[in-house]
């Protein structure tokens, strides 16, 4: 198979470029704990609101600085539907969905995540700017998707 | 003796029949175009807060047929269309077996459209086009899909089958070129609906209430392995008139046959782990495996770099044959005017940004930010609606004419430059809003909202509005383009027109004849397939959560 120069220079950059942005995404993940939500813990979606922690969703604190939100995602809301913290503080969120697909995305944030019936995702995110931040559901769930919101007020 | 048997096809034009089955297909495909595109407008303006759509055909259904409609049924049957052709023109017409195969696909096709359709216009499957369970739609609308699989099915076994039959009548000759990419799209065609089919079949007793429960995570990952194939085979389609027929319409040669080959093969080998890369913020899955995946899926960048230099390859060579100088002289010696290489063209540009934004999607931190939002509609809308569907347009002004035995009329040609242009034009305004307003956080699949009257959905809206100015754009020159697809079908006027096919290089070295061996190429994708998937669904399987219970939440 003959090439031309050109394009073995062409494709060279071509593979490197992608093997580079494949290893930086590794290297995000791994090596600086950026990795994207990937929660594999495991519930019975017709049991959510028996099993603990989700008997009692909320924000609780769990450290210096640290809090820890449950939350249940449900056709259309979020439980819960408002939560204060902070400035600075890291917050860890548990979630799971009671009935079908739900996203769940802090808009302003890099927080983003698909929550599933019978899986539990886990998401962390610093807020670091005081303000209210919305979160929607960003995933289509049925015919009211569009009012499923919530606020995280950054104090 | 070869060239007197192609003077001799050229001359006669199409096979009587062949045609017949196939503007049947393309004039289906486009009414659903229409159709589709008419629902897109709808959703535009509501989107924008211009538009309140009644509860009895509200914003989901609309948004679930015009996603079925020119996601699966526009797509698959323009495809066939296209591909069938093809196999006419460059195989000696088709076999009666494939002929047959051929219509026995499209009222399979049908029949399962109007199944699907029904149920979402009675408002039974608001589910969207990716029909995500534990949401339920009616048992009808997943018969009604697996349907439309079983006749896609059909006219990819066509497909095989008269590759197979021209290969025993012509020992020793390599499948032309635009037949391997018939090849190439028909396996994937086949092998990429498997996954959709399993789960499809796990629906059906689900929501007809024989089984309790359904593997959420199980669905969704057979899905995603149909998903983002059928988006290559689109993509796989335009690349086949980009290598073949763009270089023929502006005066040169073949860029190389074997480098052409080697990205079907590569395209094909690559492709079905891809649509892994829609699971990356998925709960449920280790990060090892997803970054596996971001591998698996960015593989499938590496061929169209190379569909990248070949391209501008071409043109550079065919300008410099023309007398053109400097490394951009090429530019001014193309054919601007003639819409046969305009609509593919624009395509080709599209695809800059189109492929970067791919590549950006599929790296984790990326993928995060934009996921789900509209930032991922204005992607596939420059992809699928311009890179891909602005390809299919630029075929259709000497496809059409070549298969109803008419020619294409200058003034037709200017209005098909005039109908490009405002396609573009509506492209670049919507989907350059889309990809704003999705990396300020403006969700998809969702329609009018202000979510409380909050801050920050209100700025969203300036940007919202671009994508009723560029929806109605598009509408206007969807009407055109129905109209010139028509126009060549049934009233331009009579004559030969011919079927472009590029040659290749006077001094081209001889293909080499492993490219042809399909069996192999089969086992390596099926390889890839496993090595991406094994693992996974097999952890889904055995470590699945208890299975969820239907919900109709609409």
């Amino acid at each position: 198979m003959k090439m031309h120069r050109y394009e073995k220079i062409w494709l060279f950059l071509a593979a490197s470029m992608l093997v580079i942005a494949v290893v930086y995404s590794g290297v995000q993940t791994f090596a600086l704990g950026q990795g994207p939500p990937s929660g594999v813990g495991m519930i019975d979606p017709e049991k959510v609101e028996e099993t603990a922690p989700f008997d009692n969703p909320g924000i609780s604190k769990i450290g210096d600085n640290e809090y820890e939100v449950v939350m249940i995602l449900r056709a259309f809301s979020f439980e819960p539907n408002i939560i204060e913290i902070p400035a600075g503080a890291t917050v860890h969120f548990k979630m799971t969905s009671i009935d079908v697909m739900h996203g769940f995305q802090v808009i302003g944030t890099n927080l983003n995540a698909m929550i599933m019936p019978g899986h539990i995702q886990e998401a962390k995110q610093k807020f670091k700017k005081p303000g209210e931040y919305l979160a929607i559901c960003n995933e289509y769930c049925g015919v009211g998707h569009q009012l499923m919101s919530m606020k995280i007020i950054v104090k | 003796m070869e060239t007197i048997e192609n003077k001799i096809s050229t001359m006669s034009g199409s096979n009587r029949l062949d045609s017949r089955l196939t503007l049947m297909y393309f004039s289906i495909a486009f009414i659903t175009l229409l159709a589709g595109g008419l629902l897109g407008l709808l959703q535009g303006l509501n989107r924008a807060g211009l538009l309140e759509l009644p509860t009895n055909f509200n914003y989901y259904q609309v948004l679930t047929a015009h996603g079925i409609l020119l996601v699966l049924v526009f797509s698959v049957l323009f495809v066939i269309a296209y591909f069938y052709s093809i196999l006419s023109h460059t195989m000696d017409g088709l076999f009666p077996i494939v002929r047959k195969m051929g219509w026995i696909s499209l009222i399979t096709m049908l029949v399962g459209v109007v199944l699907v359709v029904t149920q979402v216009v009675m408002g039974n499957a608001s589910v969207m086009y990716t029909f995500y369970p534990p949401m339920k739609a009616s048992p009808w609308f997943y018969v009604g899909l697996f349907i439309v699989v079983a006749g896609i099915w059909i006219a990819a076994f066509g497909g095989f089958t008269q590759i197979a039959k021209w290969r025993k009548r012509n020992r020793g000759k390599h499948i032309p070129l635009l037949g391997f990419f018939a090849m190439g799209v028909f396996i994937l065609l086949f092998f990429g609906s498997l996954g959709v089919t399993a789960e499809v079949l796990m629906l059906i007793p689900w929501a007809f209430g024989w089984t309790e429960t359904i593997n959420v995570m199980l669905s969704r990952t057979l899905f995603w392995s149909f998903g983002h194939t059928f988006v290559n085979i689109w993509y796989l389609t335009a690349v086949s008139l980009w290598y073949v027929v763009v270089p023929k319409v502006i005066g040169g040669r073949l860029f190389s046959d074997t480098l052409t080959r080697v990205v079907v093969i590569l395209l094909v080998v690559s492709n079905i782990p891809g649509g892994f890369h829609h699971q990356i913020v998925d709960p449920g899955m280790s990060e090892g495996i997803k970054l596996t995946h971001a591998l698996m899926s960015m593989v499938i960048g590496f061929p169209s770099l190379m569909t990248a230099f070949a391209m501008f390859f071409v043109f550079a060579r065919v300008g410099k044959k023309k007398g053109a100088k400097g490394v951009f002289g090429w530019i001014k010696k193309m054919p601007w005017g003639d819409v046969r290489f305009l609509a593919p063209m624009i395509a080709m540009i599209f695809f800059i940004p189109g492929g970067a934004g791919g590549i950006a999607q599929n790296a984790n931190q990326l993928n995060q930010v934009v996921h789900n939002s509209l930032w991922v509609v204005g992607h596939f809308h420059i992809t699928v609606g311009v890179t891909a569907v602005l390809t299919f347009f630029g075929a259709m002004y000497w496809l059409i004419p070549y298969l109803s035995k008419r020619t294409l009329t200058p003034a037709m040609n200017k209005l098909g430059v005039i109908q490009t242009l405002i396609w573009t034009i509506g492209m670049v305004f919507m989907a350059g809003g889309m990809h704003t307003v999705g990396l300020l956080g403006a969700p998809r699949r969702t329609s009018y909202t202000t979510y409380g009257d909050s801050a920050t959905a209100a700025s969203w809206d300036p940007y919202l509005l671009l994508l009723a100015v560029g929806g109605t754009l598009l509408t206007i020159a969807l009407v055109m383009i129905v109209y010139i697809v028509f126009n060549l079908m049934f009233f331009a006027p009579k004559g030969n027109t011919e079927f472009p096919i590029a040659q290749g290089e006077e001094n081209a070295s001889e293909t080499p004849k492993w490219t042809e061996r399909w069996t192999v190429w089969i086992i390596i994708m099926l390889v890839i397939v496993a090595f991406g998937y094994v693992i996974p669904l097999v952890d889904m399987i055995q470590n699945a959560p208890p299975g969820s219970p239907p919900f109709v939440t609409w």
